[in-house]
């Protein structure tokens, strides 16, 4: 029996998410900010009879998750920004072939080897798809080391449910930072069983089956990229997710994602205490984008900032939900730089706020 | 290649005529899109011939390459996927991990196998998985239209050795199954051909073993089969099977190389 509450990092949150979801398959290669995952996979997978792998390198550890997930398993990889990059025809293939795996990626600076602090620059990577070909996979953006927890054990029922790869998006702040988990190790969390009634297992007592990406048949790819998108359009309309934060009254509204929302959260809080009428839009699922209660929002307020760890990248997305209809701003650090709040008030103060 | 049984029935009547030559039960019956005188089809029919005797199909998993063999599921007859450009051993182990009990196989050309794959082969065989590698060496890509693969030999002509592999330019071809012999994960490689009737029956020989050793859980073993490509290698069919015992066999001897 657990305690009622433990102390775990981000990346634990998510190694025991995946082992409470029933995460039969783990493969790994190191790389910081995102090691306390592997490391912990190495434990727990072992102690439940479970496979783990460190991997040669990110390429094999995506394969091998393709291995293990068309063999009807629940699998995982997780890796930084770089090894993520490696990883991006594994997952067109996963698209491709219509085979579940989550993939968490917790960013660190870039372009290049960059550093190992927090980031949030690979987004676009994450929610335009990031490999070869027209796709998307579902991107789950957390913001406490208990919502990492969370979002990863939905990330595992998504992925079966849609047969498509989800990411779990984090950064090496939240993949580092340590806070308590209450109770939800001592809760018997049902674990949703999805039929894989599509997997290779041997063709004993049935026809042969083929897992493929490759279509060349007159007029095949073009239908199977059809059915992707019917997929995605289904997706994008069944799960979005976002947290939204006084907008009934706001004339301003910050919109962030991951830790950075929580600096966004104080300073909103703080203004609140001002009876400034500020408010706050999370998204929780980067793709599918919350872009209905952005656009529904911007048509009644002055102004939104958008704050991020980048050069601007969801800013773009918030841009094409809000159609103009309200001035856009935008808050952003490189490199590993973190937005303090200062820079926000500061930033607010330059919208008249 | 015909494999016919000489011991056939000519001397039994015509209304008990028996069959002495079939598809085996893992193949499909179809054609296939190989070129004449290619060596894929006769290692496919090889595979699926062991298959049968062993009567693993329905628990036989097989995993296809990026390259001409790309296509196999279409001719066998068991589950089967399709890894990308080089990483069948990775996708294997992912496989074999989950059902240690199927049996899981990679069908590899050289490019595939040697060139971008070789990470893969080299530490799935290290791990020791308990799997089946059938390594197609043809000395060429035969699927991107004939350029130099790692195992192209020197002197040999490809498209982006017009005048001959050259060691000083192109380096030296690979003679990897020698090198994954030496690592510790690995029960079983053997140098085999198809160029001739004898040589077809020895690589048959060869396949059935690296499959009985998964089946006896003794861990990685992989059969390289030297192949003809006459499309790419310029030459006719015949003289594709010459080449193999001229030129090829000195740089790759055939026979048991470990276990
Ligand atoms: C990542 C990637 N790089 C390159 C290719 C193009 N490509 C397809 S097959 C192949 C080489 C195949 O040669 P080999 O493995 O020797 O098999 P063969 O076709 O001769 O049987 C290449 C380079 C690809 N499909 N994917």
């Amino acid at each position: 029996m657990m305690r009622e509450k433990i102390l775990m990092c981000g990346n634990e949150a998510i190694g025991e998410g995946a082992i409470q979801a029933n995460c039969q398959f783990y493969a790994g290669y190191p790389i910081t900010p995102q090691n306390e995952l592997t490391a912990y996979m190495a434990r727990r997978m072992y102690e439940e009879g479970r496979v783990f792998i460190q991997s040669e390198s990110e390429i094999s550890a995506i394969n091998m998750v393709f291995g293990a997930s068309l063999a009807g398993a629940r699998a995982m990889t997780s890796s930084s920004s770089p090894g993520i990059s490696l990883k991006q025809e594994g997952i067109s293939y996963l698209v491709g072939c219509e085979l579940p795996a989550v993939i968490v990626n917790i960013m660190r600076g870039g372009p290049g080897l960059g550093n190992i602090a927090p980031s949030q620059a690979d987004y676009f990577q994450a929610v335009k798809g990031g490999g070869h070909g027209d796709y998307k996979t579902i991107v789950l953006a957390p913001s406490s080391v208990e919502e990492a927890f969370n979002l990863t054990r939905l990330s595992f029922d998504l992925a079966d449910h849609y047969r498509n790869p989800v990411i779990i998006l984090g950064d090496g702040l939240l993949g580092q930072m340590m806070e308590p988990l209450p109770q939800i190790l001592n809760s018997k969390l049902k674990i949703q069983n999805y039929p894989k009634d599509w997997a290779l297992t041997g063709c004993l007592g049935r026809k042969p089956r083929i897992i493929r990406s490759l279509l060349l048949g007159e007029g095949e790819l073009e239908r199977h990229n059809q059915k992707l998108q019917e997929k995605f359009k289904s997706i994008s309309e069944k799960e979005v997710r976002f947290e939204r934060l006084y907008l009934e009254d706001a004339e301003f509204v910050l919109i962030a994602y991951g830790t950075v929302s929580r600096i966004c959260k104080a300073v909103v809080n703080n203004l609140r205490g001002k009876n400034k009428k500020i408010g706050l839009i999370r998204p929780i699922t980067l793709w599918p984008f919350p872009e209905k209660i952005i656009r529904e929002t911007a048509e009644k307020i002055e102004g939104i900032l958008v704050v991020e760890m980048s050069a601007g990248q969801m800013l773009e997305d918030v841009k094409l939900a809000v159609e103009g209809k309200c001035p856009v701003y935008f808050c952003g650090r490189m490199g590993g730089g973190i937005p303090t709040e200062e820079e926000i008030y500061e930033k607010l103060s330059q919208m008249l706020i | 290649m015909k494999i016919t049984n000489k011991t056939s029935s000519t001397n039994q009547t015509s209304k008990a005529l028996r069959k002495v030559f079939s598809l085996p039960a893992s193949m499909r019956d179809v054609a296939m899109h190989y070129c004449s005188g290619c060596g894929h089809g006769i290692i496919h029919r090889l595979i699926c011939e062991v298959i049968d005797e062993l009567e693993i199909r329905e628990k036989t998993i097989g995993v296809a390459p990026v390259g001409c063999a790309v296509l196999a599921y279409d001719y066998w007859n068991f589950d089967t996927t399709e890894a990308s450009h080089g990483r069948p051993p990775a996708v294997a182990t992912g496989i074999k991990r989950i059902l240690p009990e199927r049996i899981v196989f990679t069908y590899q050309g050289d490019g595939d196998l040697a060139a971008i794959g070789t990470a893969e082969i080299i530490h799935t065989a290290n791990r020791g998985e308990n799997i089946t590698v059938i390594f197609v060496n043809n000395a060429v890509y035969g699927m991107t239209g004939g350029q130099m693969a790692p195992t192209t030999i020197l002197g040999q002509k490809t498209e982006t050795t017009p005048w001959g592999r050259d060691a000083q330019r192109d380096g030296f071809p690979l003679k990897i199954s020698e090198m994954l012999a030496l690592l510790s994960g690995v029960v079983y490689v053997e140098r085999t051909a198809v160029n001739n009737a004898k040589n077809v029956l020895l690589t048959k020989k060869a396949i059935k073993k690296a499959f009985l050793n998964q089946i006896e859980n003794k861990g990685f073993s992989l059969v390289e089969i030297l192949s003809p490509c006459p499309t790419y290698w310029r030459m006719s069919p015949v003289e594709a099977v010459k080449w193999i015992e001229t030129e090829m066999v000195k740089y790759y001897p055939l026979g048991v190389i470990k276990g």
